[in-house]
């Protein structure tokens, strides 16, 4: 691979390419199996015997049966597909956030409330690491 | 003939289909997102459009991550609302003018656009919440006003499509539309958006600033404004903001110069800014 990534300096952030897309290809297709009741029904009966049918390394399947929310987008998950599982669990978008960015439902939500993470300060890596 | 005569930009937010669904709009968290839609939906009245060519992305519903189209067209007869995890949504199911998006496959492939030809395929929020907006609740035992040619993008595994590839889709979308003979009045969503960030540490980014920036150029600065480098849309409006890059697709379908006629802007829904905008060909409203 040569295509220079330019966005690897953004704070926070995991761009789903086609390396993470590759790395979480097992992971991504269990979450997006969830969206069917069918399947829920089975997951939640045995969700070890579920996941035997994924070829998931022993790290991303340690991380589903965590719900290791951020280590599953470490891993070569997407918020897209990780959010099946959440969904699965109860959990929405919204509070999903609150989990990964350790603030919890109740200030996420007030942060959103008052406008939201503001890009001031929180566009480039280095101003997080000063912060720091 | 058939014709493109307006432009619809919308936020596709699931929050917003499922505040819809459970009737809850008024209620305070809701109502000033709803408030800014009233107008849009006399304006569709006013509009009447025969067919809506909506250009929306699959969250990860219809499309697994077994087979990533770019740009994939819908020519099924109709599309069913999918179960994304929470039950489908209580909407009715999509009716396509089949034969327009037929029409529309054979000349964008003709035209150099390889898309990818659906013809089975269920829909999600993408899809669903802006039919909602736009028309008010429609339930299970009801029909869509207007039949829909869905266009799904592929925003979610990076890169998608430029912001250029996307307007010149749009013009392409519309010498297609304009070579149909049937005498249909056609209106274009361009869906998603506006800033908003859904995962790890900086989710919640909302960058009003630049959203009222894009909304402005839509009109001020069309062409410029979509040679924006993906990199912008990463770092100023979130990694999910990229999927303003739909938007370019719905400009490049309108005239050069084109009316505003209504703006809508509201944080938040959820995660996400909501932004939405009419823009009208200055031939007017009618075929």
């Amino acid at each position: 691979m040569s295509l220079k990534k330019e966005y690897d300096d953004i704070p926070g952030t995991f761009v789903f390419d086609a390396d993470r897309s590759r790395e979480g290809y097992q992971l991504n297709q269990f979450c997006i199996s969830l969206r069917l009741q069918r399947n829920r029904d089975v997951f939640n009966a045995d969700e070890s015997a579920y996941l035997d049918k994924y070829a998931m390394t022993p790290e991303q399947r340690d991380a589903v049966l965590k719900r290791d929310w951020n280590g599953l987008l470490m891993l070569g998950g997407n918020i897209y597909y990780t959010s099946k599982l959440a969904a699965n669990d109860g959990i929405n978008f919204q509070e999903l956030a609150g989990i990964m960015t350790g603030m919890g439902s109740e200030a996420y939500r007030a942060m959103m409330l008052g406008g939201g993470r503001s890009p001031e300060g929180n566009r480039y890596q280095h101003e997080w690491d000063e912060k720091e | 003939m058939a014709r493109i005569t307006a432009g619809v930009g919308c936020s596709h937010v699931p929050a917003i289909g499922v505040a819809m669904d459970q009737g809850i709009t008024g209620q305070p968290y809701w109502e000033p997102c709803f408030s800014g839609f009233e107008a849009s939906r006399e304006w569709m009245k006013k509009a009447q459009p025969d067919v809506i060519f909506l250009v929306y992305n699959d969250h990860c519903t219809a499309f697994d991550a077994s087979c990533i189209p770019t740009f994939a067209l819908g020519c099924a007869p109709e599309f069913n609302p999918a179960d994304e995890g929470w039950g489908p949504r209580p909407v009715p199911v999509v009716r396509n003018h089949q034969k327009l998006a037929s029409h529309i496959a054979q000349s964008l492939i003709l035209s150099e656009f390889d898309i990818t030809i659906m013809n089975e395929m269920e829909v999600d929020h993408g899809l669903t919440v802006p039919l909602s907006v736009m028309f008010g609740e429609h339930g299970l035992e009801d029909t869509w006003p207007v039949l829909v040619i869905p266009l799904a993008v592929n925003v979610v595994q990076f890169p998608p499509p430029t912001g250029n590839r996307c307007f010149n889709l749009g013009k392409a979308i519309r010498r297609a539309v304009d070579s149909f003979d049937e005498d249909l009045n056609v209106v274009i969503f361009g869906t998603g958006g506006m800033s908003h960030q859904l995962q790890y540490k900086r989710a919640g980014l909302i960058n009003k600033d630049w959203d009222q920036l894009f909304l402005d150029r839509l009109t001020s600065d069309p062409v410029g404004l979509s040679k924006m480098p993906h990199v912008e849309y990463l770092r100023e409006a979130g990694s999910e903001g990229v999927e303003m890059v739909m938007w370019h697709v719905m400009r490049g379908a309108l005239d050069e110069d084109v009316v505003e006629v209504h703006r809508h802007y509201h944080v938040p829904a959820s995660n996400t800014a909501v932004g939405h905008i009419i823009l009208e060909n200055k031939t007017g409203l009618r075929t």
